[in-house]
């Protein structure tokens, strides 16, 4: 009797999962988030507290090596050996073994894909047709928690964000996946690596992190807190502090991305 | 006529190229780094071009015996390395982030005159080099730092260190120099909390810091650490405060500085001076003579910082005793503005919830005694004549170890007589567990030559319901 009655919830269970979110047996599902509002961390002058977002489809989890491969070796324009200076620095893909043999010591075939350009992963999205998600569409859907909207009002939630930006870099970069998906079903947007964004330039932290409140850009970062929505949210800070960083042709060890899509006419190949 | 000018060209662009080559291979003398308390080696030379290479790179290390922490650092250590450099150089330098690293960093070095004294121009991913120049203006001690956003996490997390510019024919000349660096920690676990502490943004927010340190982790700089001079020999401190938060009252015990550079500028200014202030991102040169053998010990005088949350560092100095300087036999009496009574020092602790084996108790005990015991007792238990009696080799300890347990749980006042030595002190009641009396006693019955029993806590627990009784 017992045993019918577990066999019967498992049943439900999987029901109430494919009901809920009907790609999840492929595990490399496009998410539809709903349109909604986080708040920024920075804003210009003027801008609401609350910045609006369009809903729009968002990659479940970040590219995987295995899935890079396909790509590379579909348009050898982007393999190791054709790396053109302009489009990625020397570090590109320089954790894989060969130019079409995407092991290595330090990582797993379905680890996310990092030591890539924003180009590239620019192109990667075009050819799925696809493309990054903006500031806007990243930081909105990272900022649900696991049971609601808000990550921030779970309790936990900032800390265990916190605390992946403090530790070192693992010796070996974890598989995707393998974290609890948030409120919308999406995986790994935080502890597990930075992502690239469409836009990542676009709001600048000045290297000199403190004066940024005067800046003719007028945004602001640290300890200045004078167009800062909430001076708390450091993990916000750490991210557009990392994308101020960067130039378009930089990779770095665990900066990877994953890709987004238009609701409406985005013509997804879902083959990857 | 065409061979002709294609000599010309070649011998052009071979000229061209040796030039440039000259350009290229122009001769910057490589600054070396200095690790703390190693201050590096005072400079003659006139200034000119100089090259800085300085690593930033993200490591778990220790910060307190069982207590690990992720630090940001300079140069693979908190604090980051000194860099020595003369006033009129013409500084290159490279800021190179290691692939490993998590975040960009870059370096604000309060020696720079200009934009965010270098940070603006030193913003670094991952995996990647900046390369900016600046002149050394202004001779002078100066911290540097990292100022990326969150500004204050970064240098909470250890991204500082100090650059020392030198007037040029360098400072005068002394016997000894150390670097040392304070600087506050902020852990989700309480002081002593055992493993891998998190920062903790409310308790840095706060300023209400577990630990205060010289040169990054509890104890960095004492016993064996400790560094050396003899008597008779001038000492010169290079003493910086990282912070992230806390001004240092900056003291060394059994010290007076002969000569203090206030806030690290580079004019003698002060003589005679006890305690010197140095602010957050700040810093100061303190120069003494050495007179008696000893240990001296580092503190910054804001004192519990130093007692309770690791503020200590020590120099140990050897040499032939100076009985009118120091006599070291007077017996003095106790100035005690907070009353005679006993004191008791809240350090609550969790019970181990599963049996521990008799090296596991020996080991627990050591801990609770370098938290606890060392700061008086000093970390060998061989105490400070005349003020902390000792307990290697104690008679007074050995001959009783239930007077000794009671001792821990109630404190002691009055005089005592230890190995001939007369003591007249206090010790504060302990707030310990019985299991953790029961290892810190048994730790310290079996160290340093001693030879005594476990005591389990039950008969801890029988010994202080004794005292109640009486």
């Amino acid at each position: 009797m017992k045993l019918i009655w577990g066999k019967l919830f498992a049943l439900i269970g999987v029901l109430i999962a494919l009901v809920m979110n009907p790609q999840s047996v492929s595990g490399r599902e496009l998410i539809k988030i709903p349109p909604g509002s986080y708040q920024s961390a920075y804003r210009n002058e003027g801008d609401p507290v609350q910045v609006q977002v369009d809903g729009f489809l968002m990659d479940a989890l970040p590219v995987t090596n295995d899935q890079f491969f396909n790509f590379v070796k579909d348009d050898q324009r982007w393999r190791r050996s054709a790396r053109n200076d302009l489009l990625a620095d020397s570090h590109y893909l320089s954790h894989w073994k060969g130019d079409l043999d995407p092991a290595g010591p330090n990582h797993y075939l379905d680890s996310p894909v990092t030591n890539v350009s924003w180009f590239a992963a620019v192109e990667y999205c075009r050819s799925r047709g696809k493309r990054l998600p903006t500031i806007n569409e990243w930081e909105y859907a990272a900022s649900a928690g696991l049971t609601t909207l808000e990550g921030s009002g779970e309790l936990g939630f900032n800390q265990y964000v916190l605390e992946w930006y403090s530790r070192p870099a693992p010796p070996v970069l974890p598989a995707v996946g393998n974290s609890a998906r948030n409120f919308f079903g999406i995986g790994d947007m935080h502890g597990l690596i930075w992502e690239w964004v469409l836009d990542f330039n676009s709001i600048l932290v000045s290297g000199e992190s403190r004066g940024d409140g005067g800046l003719e850009r007028e945004l602001f970062c640290g300890a200045g807190a004078i167009r800062s929505a909430n001076v708390n949210d450091y993990p916000a800070f750490m991210r557009f502090g990392l994308r101020s960083s960067l130039q378009a042709r930089y990779t770095v060890n665990n900066l990877g991305f994953r890709c987004a899509a238009d609701l409406l006419g985005s013509g997804i190949n879902e083959n990857d | 006529m065409k061979n002709y000018l294609k000599r010309i060209l070649l011998l052009t662009s071979v000229l061209l190229f040796i030039f440039d080559a000259g350009v290229l291979a122009e001769q910057r003398l490589q600054v070396p780094l200095a690790y703390a308390p190693d201050a590096g080696k005072t400079l003659t030379r006139s200034p000119g071009k100089v090259r800085v290479d300085l690593e930033t790179k993200e490591v778990t290390g220790r910060l307190a015996d069982g207590v690990e922490y992720n630090f940001w650092t300079f140069g693979g250590t908190v604090p980051g390395p000194i860099i020595r450099i003369v006033e009129g150089d013409e500084v290159e330098f490279h800021l190179n982030n290691h692939p490993s690293s998590k975040m960009p960093h870059n370096i604000d070095l309060h020696a720079v005159t200009g934009p965010g004294g270098g940070a603006a121009a030193s913003l670094t991913a991952p995996g990647h080099t900046s390369t900016f120049s600046f002149k050394a203006l202004s001779a002078g001690l100066y911290v540097y730092h990292c100022a990326t956003a969150p500004v204050g996490m970064h240098i909470a997390n250890g991204m500082y260190g100090l650059i020392l510019v030198e007037p040029e024919g360098g400072l005068p000349p002394v016997d000894r120099e150390f670097y040392v660096v304070q600087s506050d920690f902020y852990t989700k676990g309480k002081y002593g909390q055992e493993g891998l502490q998190p920062f903790s943004m409310e308790k840095a927010i706060d300023e209400h810091a577990d630990y205060v340190v010289f040169n990054g982790s509890v104890g960095a700089m004492v016993g064996d650490n400790a560094v050396r001079a003899k008597v008779g020999e001038t000492v010169r401190l290079f003493i910086g405060n990282g912070g992230p938060n806390l001004v240092s009252s900056f003291h060394v015990i059994g010290e007076i500085f002969d000569t203090v550079y206030t806030e690290g500028g580079i004019l003698p200014n002060q003589k005679n001076v006890q305690s010197t202030l140095i602010p957050a991102g700040g810093s100061a040169i303190v120069e003494f003579k050495v007179e008696v053998p000893g240990t001296l010990i580092l503190v910054d005088h804001s004192i519990f910082r130093a007692f309770n949350k690791g503020a200590i560092a020590m120099i140990k100095v050897e040499g032939e005793d100076n009985s009118t300087v120091y006599s070291g036999k007077q017996a003095d009496t106790i100035y005690l503005p907070e009353g005679g009574a006993i004191q008791e020092v809240l350090v609550a602790s969790e019970e181990s919830l599963t049996p521990m084996s008799h090296q596991e108790r020996l080991s627990r005990g050591q801990r609770l005694y370098e938290q606890n015991c060392a700061a008086c007792h000093q970390m060998e238990g061989q105490g400070i004549v005349g003020v902390f009696p000792p307990l290697a080799s104690s008679d007074y300890l050995m001959e009783d170890l239930e007077r000794a347990i009671g001792i821990v749980i109630n404190g002691l006042e009055g005089e005592i007589i230890v190995n001939g030595e007369r003591y007249n002190n206090i010790m504060p009641s302990q707030r310990l567990t019985d299991s953790d009396i029961a290892n810190v006693i048994g730790y310290i019955s079996n160290a340093w030559g001693n030879e005594g029993r476990l005591y389990s806590a039950p008969e801890v627990a029988t010994i202080r319901a004794s005292l109640k009784s009486h």
